[in-house]
C-alpha cells in the first residue's frame, strides 16, 4: 500500500470531526444524565461528571403518579407489538395482491393508495377522535392499534417494490405444482420478502416507541402512558432541580432505538435508499 | 366460476383490508371533518351549519392563524432546502471517501434516526436553555450569547435547526442515487477538462434531480405537518409570543385545548389545499429541472 497522502488525513479530521460536533448534544445528554441535578448547567462546559451519580436513575425510574417507569415501558412494548402483528399481517396481504394479482380495478386502488401517503394526518384527525370516542375506545390502545390491521401505505409500497423483483416464473411453478393463490403467497412469495419485512418492523418499532400524537389524544390515565407520554409528562412537571431524571430517562428510551439500530442497520439503510422512507 | 371472476375475487380478497380501512379511516373521516369545517361544533354540542364562516374568520378575525401560517411557512421554506442543501454536500464528501465511510454514514444518520423522539426534543430544549451548550459555544467564540426562549424569532430557528441536524435520512437516498451516477461521466467530463463545479451542475445535478424531486415533495408535507418538536420544544403553548406556534400544534390546540372542532376542521381542510398546492407547484416545476435517463438519448 502507498504511504497515505495529507489530503487523506484532512479527510478524515474533517469528516469525523464534524460527526463528532453533530453528536455533541447527544453525548452531552448522556454524561449530564449522571451528574448531580443542580451541576448540569453549572458544569455544562464538561463532559466529566463530577461527583459520577446514578441517582437520576433511581429517581426517574420511579415514575410518577404510582407507576414506576418499568409500567410505561411495558405498556410501549405491548403497544408495538400489536402494531407489529398489524402491520406485518396486513401489508404483507395486500402488497401480494397489488404487487402480484390482476384484478378489475388494482391501478386505481393502488393510485388511491400513494394518494393516501401524502395525506396529512390532520384531516382524519378529529372526525377519527369522535368515532373512537362513540366506539367507547378513549384511554385504549385500540384506536392506535386497529388501524394498522388494515395497512399502512408506506409499508404497501415498499413490499410491493420488493415483491416486484422476485421471478414469476416461481409463481408458475408453483401453479403447476396444484398450489393456489394463497397457498403461493404463504408458501412462496412470504418466505422470500422476510428483509422487506423486516424493514417494516423496524420502521413500526421505531415510529411506534416515538408516537406522542397518537398516545396525547387517547390515553389519559398514566397507568396506560407510552415512553413518550412520560417524558413528555416529566417534561410538564419539570421543577428547577429536576433535570437529572428527566435526562436520565430520556437516555433510557433512546437506548433501544440505538441497540435495534446496531443490529438490523442493513435493513435500516438499504429501507430508505430503496424507497425514500424517511427515518 | 370462471378464471376472470376468480381473479378478481383472489385479487380483492387480499387487497380488502385496505379497502376496508381506507374507506373506515380515511373517507369517512374526510368526509366528516369536510363536513364539521362548515359547522361550529364544540365538544357538548352537537355541530350547527355555519358555512364558510370559520375559513372567514381564518383569514380576517384570527392573529394566531395568520401567525401560524407565518411561522410554518418560515419554517419549510427555511428547513427544507437548507436540510436539503446539507444532506447533498454530505453524501457528496461521502461518496468521495474511501473505506471508512460505512462508519460515517451510520455517524451522520443517527440524528435522523432519533429525531423524532421525545427525548431529543426534550435534549435540544436544553443545549438551548440560557446556559446551555449552544450559549457557551457561541461565547467562546466571542459572540453574545441568545435568548433562544425569549425571542420568538431565535426559537422558531432553534426548530429550523433541530430540522437540519436531521438531514440523515436525506443523505442516504442522496448517497444511493449518487452511487448509480456511472464514473465514466466523470471521468469523460474530467478529460474534456471541466473542472468542479461544472461536474456539479451538468453532472451531478441533473443526474440526482428526480432523487431531489421526491425528496423535496416528501420534506416538504413532512415539514407542513411538523408537531412534536413544537410540542415539546416549547411546552405546548407555541411560545414565545406564539414564535413557534407550527400550524398542526395550532390546529391540535383549537381542536384538543379549545374544543373548536369545526373550526379545527376548516384548518386541516386549507392545510390540505397548501400542501395539495405546494405539491402542485414542486411537480409543475420539476419539468424544468428534472431529467429522467430515457430523454434526451
Amino acid at each position: 500500500m502507498t504511504k497515505k497522502r495529507p489530503q487523506y488525513y484532512l479527510y478524515h479530521i474533517l469528516v469525523g470531526g464534524f460527526a463528532v460536533l453533530l453528536l455533541y448534544p447527544v453525548i452531552w445528554l448522556f454524561v449530564s444524565s449522571f451528574k448531580e441535578s443542580g451541576d448540569i448547567f453549572v458544569t455544562a462546559g464538561s463532559l466529566i461528571p463530577n461527583p459520577f451519580t446514578l441517582l437520576n436513575y433511581a429517581q426517574g425510574w420511579e415514575g410518577f403518579g404510582g407507576y414506576g417507569f418499568g409500567t410505561f415501558i411495558k405498556n410501549t412494548v405491548v403497544f408495538v407489538i400489536w402494531m407489529l402483528l398489524g402491520h406485518l399481517i396486513s401489508c404483507s396481504l395486500i402488497a401480494f395482491g397489488f404487487a402480484r394479482l390482476k384484478f378489475v380495478g388494482r391501478g386505481f386502488w393502488f393510485m388511491i393508495m400513494l394518494i393516501t401517503l401524502m395525506l396529512p394526518y390532520e384531516v382524519v384527525m378529529i372526525p377519527q377522535y369522535i368515532i373512537f370516542s362513540e366506539l367507547g375506545w378513549l384511554n385504549s390502545l385500540k384506536p392506535l392499534v386497529v388501524p394498522a390491521f388494515f395497512g399502512h401505505p408506506f409499508f404497501i409500497f415498499l413490499l410491493v417494490q420488493f415483491i416486484r423483483t422476485i421471478p414469476r416464473e416461481l409463481d408458475e411453478a408453483a401453479t403447476i405444482d396444484g398450489a393456489n393463490t394463497f397457498q403461493i403467497f404463504y408458501k412462496v412469495i412470504l418466505p422470500l420478502v422476510v428483509p422487506a419485512l423486516a424493514t417494516t418492523a423496524i420502521f413500526t418499532f421505531y415510529w411506534t416507541w416515538d408516537n406522542l400524537l397518537g398516545p396525547v389524544l387517547y390515553l389519559n390515565s398514566p397507568e396506560k402512558y407510552t415512553v413518550s407520554m412520560a417524558l413528555n409528562m416529566f417534561l410538564s412537571n419539570e421543577t428547577v432541580s429536576n433535570w437529572g431524571a428527566m435526562f436520565a430517562m430520556s437516555i433510557v428510551t433512546l437506548v433501544p432505538v440505538f441497540v435495534i439500530f446496531f443490529i438490523f442497520q442493513r435493513y435500516v439503510v438499504e429501507g430508505i435508499s430503496t424507497t425514500g422512507l424517511k427515518g | 366460476m370462471n378464471a376472470r371472476l376468480r381473479n378478481n375475487l383472489w385479487g380483492y380478497f387480499f387487497i380488502g383490508p385496505f379497502i376496508i380501512g381506507f374507506l373506515a379511516f380515511t373517507i369517512v373521516p374526510m368526509l366528516a371533518s369536510l363536513y364539521f369545517s362548515f359547522t361550529s361544533y364544540g365538544l357538548f354540542d352537537s355541530p350547527k351549519w355555519i358555512g364558510f364562516e370559520n375559513y372567514i374568520k381564518m383569514f380576517t378575525e384570527d392573529p394566531r392563524y395568520l401567525q401560524s401560517l407565518k411561522v410554518t411557512f418560515i419554517y419549510v421554506l427555511g428547513g427544507v432546502p437548507l436540510r436539503l442543501a446539507f444532506a447533498l454536500l454530505v453524501a457528496m464528501l461521502l461518496n468521495a471517501g474511501s473505506r471508512a465511510v460505512g462508519w460515517y454514514r451510520t455517524l451522520y444518520y443517527l440524528p435522523s434516526l432519533i429525531g423524532g423522539s421525545v427525548a431529543v426534543a426534550i435534549m435540544w430544549r436544553n443545549i438551548f436553555g440560557d446556559d446551555g451548550i449552544v450559549n457557551l459555544a457561541l461565547n467562546s467564540v466571542g459572540l453574545d450569547a441568545i435568548r433562544w426562549f425569549g425571542e420568538p424569532t431565535a426559537a422558531l430557528w432553534m426548530l429550523i435547526f433541530l430540522s437540519i441536524w436531521q438531514f440523515g435520512s436525506s443523505m442516504l437516498i442522496f448517497l444511493a442515487g449518487l452511487k448509480s451516477i456511472p464514473s465514466s461521466f466523470y471521468e469523460a467530463a474530467s478529460v474534456d477538462g471541466a473542472n468542479f463545479f461544472q461536474k456539479f451542475f451538468r453532472i451531478t445535478l441533473p443526474m440526482l434531480s428526480p432523487v431531489l424531486l421526491f425528496n423535496i415533495i416528501m420534506q416538504t408535507i413532512s415539514a407542513f405537518m411538523t408537531f412534536v418538536p413544537a410540542f415539546i420544544i416549547s411546552k405546548g403553548t407555541g411560545g414565545p409570543l406564539d414564535g413557534t406556534l407550527l400550524y398542526s400544534l395550532y390546529l391540535f390546540k383549537q381542536g384538543f385545548e379549545y374544543f373548536n372542532m369545526g373550526y379545527a376542521s376548516a384548518m386541516a381542510w386549507v392545510m390540505l389545499l397548501i400542501v395539495a398546492i405546494l405539491t402542485g407547484i414542486i411537480f409543475w416545476t420539476s419539468k424544468y429541472w428534472v431529467h429522467y435517463e430515457s430523454e434526451g438519448k
